[in-house]
């Protein structure tokens, strides 16, 4: 265990948007197999420390660590920034992301989708893509939409081909941005069972969401974010059984 | 092709104006016009791509004189354009005594270069609004899968831009073929030039602009055809099934 690196590993990030601090010093550390669930209230910030994650947005402190390897920043007038966009794409190549709204490129079959990034990105034969591609649809149940285009298709099956999407970058570990608050509450479970097929094979997941019972089955952990602090944080029997902080209670309690 | 021949002299016997000569002019003026009008799509398109990247650049020393480009090629007339490139190029000091000289005392290459510039200058900013349109989440996906900005551009930004472009696109194309009308201004013998020579000769306005009108409207027909059949190819992704 001590030979094989760390997922990933961030220490310390702060983000500020102007004026206003959204993270205000947040670590988190992935193990192989874990699965991080970040929940809090809209504005707490666990979408901005997700895109934090890969990068999509810059963090002002803080450090990253990839699979070992730590992302080098330097300083610019525009603040802070990777020194070296190659490392970027290296590591982003390794924590794939699935989005709230799918992020399908549109103009490509669901097949071409999925093939992109492995070919272009990885470098990996096209033939050898496109039967990991077959594979994949499969397995999130989509064998007969691989030549329909992201319009042709339901949000949720666009989810879960944005899973498969994912899938095909064999990640170390994937990052879910509230990945079901875009679909009709009918289409949810069929992306929740997809997800709780990967999280049961053991796959490292670290994912926002508001879907609570979900975040209770399938966590290894729980990270309750309020105003960019980590409020709380532990196995979801602790976090969701007897939360100990006010705030987490009262998100907890049903609404209405 | 003789009986056929003889089965037109036959048809244009008792017809004055539309002889075989006259009908010859329309033809090589219909070769010039889209000898011109083609030539100058094709590399006013080539011009537009990396234009309409540049326009979009954050570095003002790269977007600024696209811009000046642009709105200086589409805020003034291309039959000013055609002018001062025609008649302008006579008085560069010296150009007589070089090789371009050869290539520029015709009026092809000074109206190829005037409507190549002028294209090139709309079709920068139909493919620069186009680019600019491209789905925020898409690109945001193309960056979290680890592409690089050149592939981003070459794999995700471009043909989806092209795509939304395209009607647009076929707009301008159709808009060049009848600006081209104007190079008989300058004593080319295009499609205009060929009408404008017979109602000269015979005084017959009718006949000769009616007739090139309707070549025109037959070429329109074609660039529409193309336009939509490439639609229909290209833009397939847009259309859900069930609309």
């Amino acid at each position: 265990m001590a030979d094989t690196p760390i997922p990933l590993e961030v220490r310390d990030i702060t983000k500020r948007f102007g004026d206003t601090e959204v993270l205000k010093g947040l670590s988190l550390k992935a193990h192989k197999g874990d699965v991080i669930t970040l929940i809090g209230a809209s504005g707490s910030g666990k979408s901005t420390f997700l895109r934090c994650m890969n990068l999509l947005e810059q963090p002002d402190e803080g450090d990253l660590i990839v699979h070992g390897e730590e992302i080098r920043f330097k300083k610019t007038r525009h603040g802070r920034e990777p020194a070296d966009w190659k490392q970027v794409v290296r590591m982003r190549a390794k924590l794939s992301m699935v989005f709230q709204n799918f992020n399908l490129w549109a103009h490509m079959t669901l097949l071409e989708n999925i093939i992109e990034a492995p070919v272009h990105v990885l470098g990996k034969p096209k033939k050898e893509a496109v039967e990991h591609a077959r594979a994949l649809l499969e397995r999130v149940g989509l064998t007969e939409r691989a030549d329909a285009y992201p319009a042709q298709m339901s949000g949720g099956q666009q989810q879960r081909g944005a899973i498969a999407r994912a899938l095909a970058m064999d990640p170390e570990v994937m990052l879910f941005d509230e990945p079901t608050s875009a679909l009709d509450p009918e289409l949810v479970g069929d992306v929740l069972k997809v997800m709780r097929d990967l999280a049961e094979e053991g796959r490292t997941m670290i994912l926002v969401t508001h879907e609570m019972a979900f975040a209770r089955d399938v966590s290894s952990q729980v990270i309750y974010l309020h105003q960019g602090v980590i409020e709380e944080y532990g196995p979801p029997e602790a976090v969701f059984g007897s939360p100990r902080s006010e705030r987490l209670k009262q998100f907890l309690a049903p609404k209405h | 092709m003789e009986a056929l021949m003889t089965w037109l002299e036959a048809q244009l016997a008792d017809n004055s104006i539309f002889t075989l000569q006259t009908l010859g002019y329309y033809g090589e003026g219909l070769v010039t016009t889209v000898q011109l009008v083609a030539l100058s799509l094709i590399i006013g398109l080539v011009l537009a791509v990396p234009l309409a990247i540049g326009r979009g650049s954050r570095h003002r020393w790269i977007s600024l004189p696209i811009f000046l480009y642009c709105y200086v090629f589409r805020g003034t007339p291309l039959l000013v354009q055609l002018y001062l490139i025609y008649y302008g190029v006579v008085f560069v000091e010296g150009i007589q005594e070089t090789w371009l000289w050869v290539i520029l005392e015709k009026p092809f290459v000074p109206a190829l270069i005037a409507f190549t510039l002028n294209t090139a200058a709309y079709t920068t900013e139909i493919f620069r609004g186009a680019i600019k349109s491209t789905d925020r989440g898409e690109i945001e996906a193309a960056r979290a899968y680890g592409m690089s900005r050149g592939l981003m551009l070459r794999r995700i930004v471009l043909p989806s831009a092209f795509r939304r472009a395209l009607p647009a696109y076929g707009n301008e194309v159709i808009f060049m073929l009848h600006a081209s009308a104007i190079a008989s201004v300058v004593t080319i013998m295009d499609l205009t030039g060929a009408a404008r020579f017979v109602y000269a000769r015979y005084y017959a306005p009718f006949e000769a602009f009616l007739f090139v009108a309707a070549i025109y409207l037959c070429l329109t027909f074609a660039i529409l055809y193309l336009f939509r059949y490439l639609e229909r190819r290209l833009l397939a992704h847009l259309k859900p099934v069930s609309g």
